[in-house]
């Protein structure tokens, strides 16, 4: 009997913390194979590395949680920085103040993503298509718009300042890193202590009991697209920042696979109704190492798609046996 | 030939080291009806499911027409001729009648192609067997859902089946669907089939059964010819302890009309529903499976819009566009279908009994829960309700089918209704909890919630209601008070049939 209790506690463990487990035998792991793997420096690389994906998956956390998908959180990335930059080297003209110029194109960015994410969860509550239908539309359509405001080329801003920020720390940490973390304590309190959180979770777990328990699953899940579409925003800003360009091709490309990896390595399941906002960021993070590791060990960088693909297709596989 | 068709030896199983069945050793003798009774969680299913293949034993034998056999999978149990019928229907909506009698057993041409017209034929051979009037060529989407379980039925039997299992086959039928489906089984037992009868329904048991088994926590506890055991006899071995009165006693309601409905119509689906319900009345709402009496629930919860009709509760008019409308105005609704429309299995006890009423919980500027608040008010349900759980923070998933029931009562009183329509209010459950949930109900009408109560038993309607509306295609035929509530009277407004005026 006591035997069976402690087989139970144990097992309960496991599945909670199984993502943190991963992180640790991984670093240990990397930490054997590269000795230069563990200096602060690596690691606060490998941090800046991923907090950009890691911002956008905490959005798709949400949205996975209630049941949804955003694939176009890549290209929207683009489309955002494209709209962000294009502003700032505007409003260079306009204002003389270089700080107000910048401040505008951020606030521009930031609202571009709000809109952008109120779209596609409109077309999706409203418009009643599928999240999959409506983000595979939007994603083409981001990536094509951002594409040809430069005809498939870079647009760098003319502004000396506006790189600055992104490329700061304050303290070690990296700003992106930091926003990161913010954000992630953000929703992580969002998810699990305010009324919206448990409507996500009940609207992601079953849409008919949450539309009969009177809540307004509409609602809930435009809030949700939402969302993400300001965290792609955030991430955008502090990315066009760090290279003080965006190239319309190649910026956020691969980003919602990335990110959806994340999420779901990160053991929120992929049918919704629950979500785990600590292992979105603990699984960011594994997708990082693996990079950085295969990286160091110098194995082609055409092969890193092979190992996230295998990573996601065990970590689904590992949920299953749990349940 | 040996007339016993199977016996099970010492058969035992476990689910994560937990036992639910104990040594169990039956016999099924060749062309009888055997009854299997039991609470929830009794073990009656896991029973079922390990002779048609879905679940294997941990220990102990199956012996078959004298042989001991494995069952590994249900198309093992499909070879042997055990055919088993699902609590929830195994039918893809989507394909017609013909494709699922002969889903896994397709009949193909020479070429490989679907042999669609010879799959026809035969399912409108079987279905005249039964004799029923399904177009094999219908969606199965557009039946009704005593139509679904005849479905079912032919397609249990289209394999040749030598044992069929039913495993609740009445809980979604009225009254009248379980007499046709009582002959049906009448008229397979004539052609030999073994049938294995499972019901919460004892009533139908000894009506129905040669002889009857009853299971308590695991254990078989008897084995009695049907002639031999009387109702109550059997649920007392079901609960294994003495049953008081079933129905508490009705408690004269207030004067006081609370809630009015007024010429609702839904196009094609209910017509100029009217009705007034009292300060702690209990309405019954009676009627056959689609006769509309769901609707009216839903269209009342504004989840179907109403083209003409008024709703006014304390005598004012109020507009309900969706089921957020209806609890701020006083509706509460407990679902019929509880795990599609009614709780959420991976939510915890706390989560879903607030699931309703959290605003109740949140503070206002971030809405942010106040779980101790939540916790009290849950433990408060828990005691009142008998809930039974490890603890409050449990799944809802790993309780049983009562309880659940009792969380999804409690999520739809915590917001403090003055209204709660109770869509069969204890389909699935057992005998006991089925008593606590009346008497539950009861105690909340003497505090002077009004209740809607629907139900397909006749004797919960006639038990629990002081007026019953008797439906019948989406209109009121009568309404019944006190002593007119009869079952003869229900039925005749309900089918518009006299008993025993029309053979079926």
């Amino acid at each position: 009997m006591i035997k069976a209790v402690i087989a139970r506690v144990k097992k309960f463990q496991y599945e909670k913390y199984a993502v943190f487990i991963a992180l640790a035998v991984l670093f240990i792991i990397s930490a054997l194979l590269s000795p230069y793997f563990t200096r602060i420096q690596n690691l606060l690389n490998i941090l800046r590395q991923v907090s950009y994906v890691g911002i956008i998956a905490l959005g798709m956390t949400f949205v996975i949680t209630s049941g949804g998908i955003d694939l176009s959180v890549g290209s929207l990335m683009a489309f955002i920085g494209a709209v962000g930059i294009l502003t700032l080297n505007y409003l260079m003209g306009v204002f003389n103040n270089e700080y107000l110029a910048i401040s505008g194109a951020i606030l521009a960015a930031l609202i571009m993503g709000i809109l952008s994410g109120a779209l596609n969860g409109f077309l999706i509550t409203r418009g009643r298509i599928a999240p999959f239908i409506v983000t595979l539309g939007s994603m083409a359509i981001f990536r094509s718009l951002s594409l040809y405001m430069a005809s498939a080329g870079e647009i760098r801003s003319v502004s000396g300042h506006y790189g600055e920020f992104g490329m700061n720390s304050i303290w070690f940490l990296p700003v992106p890193v930091l926003v990161m973390l913010i954000i992630a304590a953000i929703l992580n309190t969002i998810l699990n202590s305010t009324r919206y959180g448990r409507h996500l979770c009940a609207v992601g777990s079953n849409p008919l009991v949450a539309l009969f328990s009177a809540i307004n699953v509409n609602r809930i899940k435009f809030l949700s697209y939402v969302l993400c579409g300001f965290t792609v925003s955030v991430s955008a800003v502090l990315l066009t920042s760090r290279f003080n360009a965006v190239s319309t091709s190649n910026t956020g490309m691969g980003f919602e696979l990335d990110a959806i990896t994340a999420v779901i390595i990160g053991g929120t399941p992929f049918t919704g109704g629950r979500g785990a906002i600590w292992g979105t960021i603990v699984g960011v993070i594994i997708l990082g190492i693996i990079n950085n590791m295969l990286n160091m060990l110098g194995i082609s960088p055409y092969l890193q798609g092979t190992v996230k693909g295998l990573v996601i297709i065990g970590a689904v596989y590992l949920q299953r046996q749990k349940s | 030939m040996n007339n016993i068709l199977l016996k099970t030896q010492d058969i035992n199983k476990e689910f994560s080291s937990v036992p639910v069945l104990k040594n169990i050793n039956i016999e099924i003798i060749r062309g009888e009806v055997l009854g299997i009774i039991g609470e929830n969680g009794a073990g009656k299913s896991v029973l079922m499911k390990i002779l048609s293949g879905i679940y294997t034993a941990t220990s102990g034998r199956v012996i078959f027409e004298e042989k001991p056999v494995i069952i590994k999978d249900p198309l093992n149990a499909k070879h042997l001729g055990i055919s088993l019928i699902p609590q929830e229907f195994n039918l893809i909506k989507e394909l017609t009648v013909y494709d699922n009698i002969f889903l896994g057993s397709e009949i193909r041409k020479k070429n490989g192609f679907l042999n669609k017209k010879l799959m026809m034929t035969h399912t409108n051979e079987l279905l005249r067997e039964l004799g029923v009037e399904i177009n094999p060529d219908e969606q199965i989407e557009n039946l009704s859902t005593a139509q679904k379980q005849m479905v079912e039925i032919c397609k249990a039997i289209s394999v040749d089946a030598k044992l069929l299992i039913m495993d609740e086959p009445t809980t979604v039928l009225t009254q009248y669907e379980i007499k046709i489906l009582f002959k049906l089984m009448q008229r397979l037992k004539k052609q030999g089939t073994t049938i294995i009868y499972i019901s919460h329904k004892l009533k139908e048991v000894k009506a129905i059964c040669d002889r009857v088994i009853v299971l308590r926590d695991g254990e078989l506890i008897c084995s009695e010819m049907i002639e031999n055991i009387s109702v109550l006899k059997m649920a007392q071995r079901m609960v294994g302890r003495e049953l008081s009165q079933v129905f508490p006693k009705k408690q004269q309601p207030e004067d006081e009309v609370v809630f009015e409905a007024k010429g609702l119509t839904v196009p094609g689906v209910i017509e100029n529903i009217s009705f007034q319900i009292r300060k702690g009345e209990i309405l019954g709402l009676a009627g056959l499976v689609g006769s509309g009496r769901s609707e009216v629930a839903e269209t009342i919860l504004g989840i179907r819009k109403h083209s003409v009709g008024k709703l006014y509760m304390h005598g004012k008019e109020i507009t309900i566009k969706t089921p957020k409308d209806a609890v701020r105005n006083g509706i509460s609704y407990l679902s019929e279908d509880r795990q599609g429309c009614g709780i959420l299995t991976n939510f915890t006890v706390i989560q879903n009994t607030t699931l309703v009423s959290l605003d109740a919980y949140c503070n206002y500027f971030f809405g942010y829960v106040n779980k101790k608040k939540e916790e009290e008010s849950t433990l408060k349900y828990k005691e009142r309700f008998d809930i039974k759980t490890e603890n409050l923070d449990t799944r809802l998933e790993y309780l049983s089918g009562g309880n659940q029931q009792k969380v999804s009562l409690a999520k739809s009183i915590d917001p403090g209704p003055i209204v709660l329509i109770a869509d069969e209010p204890t389909r699935g459950v057992d005998v006991s909890a089925k008593q606590e949930i009346y008497s539950l109900i009861n105690s909340l009408a003497k505090k002077g919630l009004s209740c809607i109560f629907i139900s397909s038993e006749q004797e919960e309607i006639i038990g629990m209601c002081h007026r019953v509306i008797v439906m019948k295609d989406g209109k009121i035929m009568n309404t019944l008070a006190d002593e007119k509530i009869k079952e003869e009277e229900i039925m005749f407004l309900a089918t518009g049939v006299r008993e025993g005026a029309k053979e079926v």
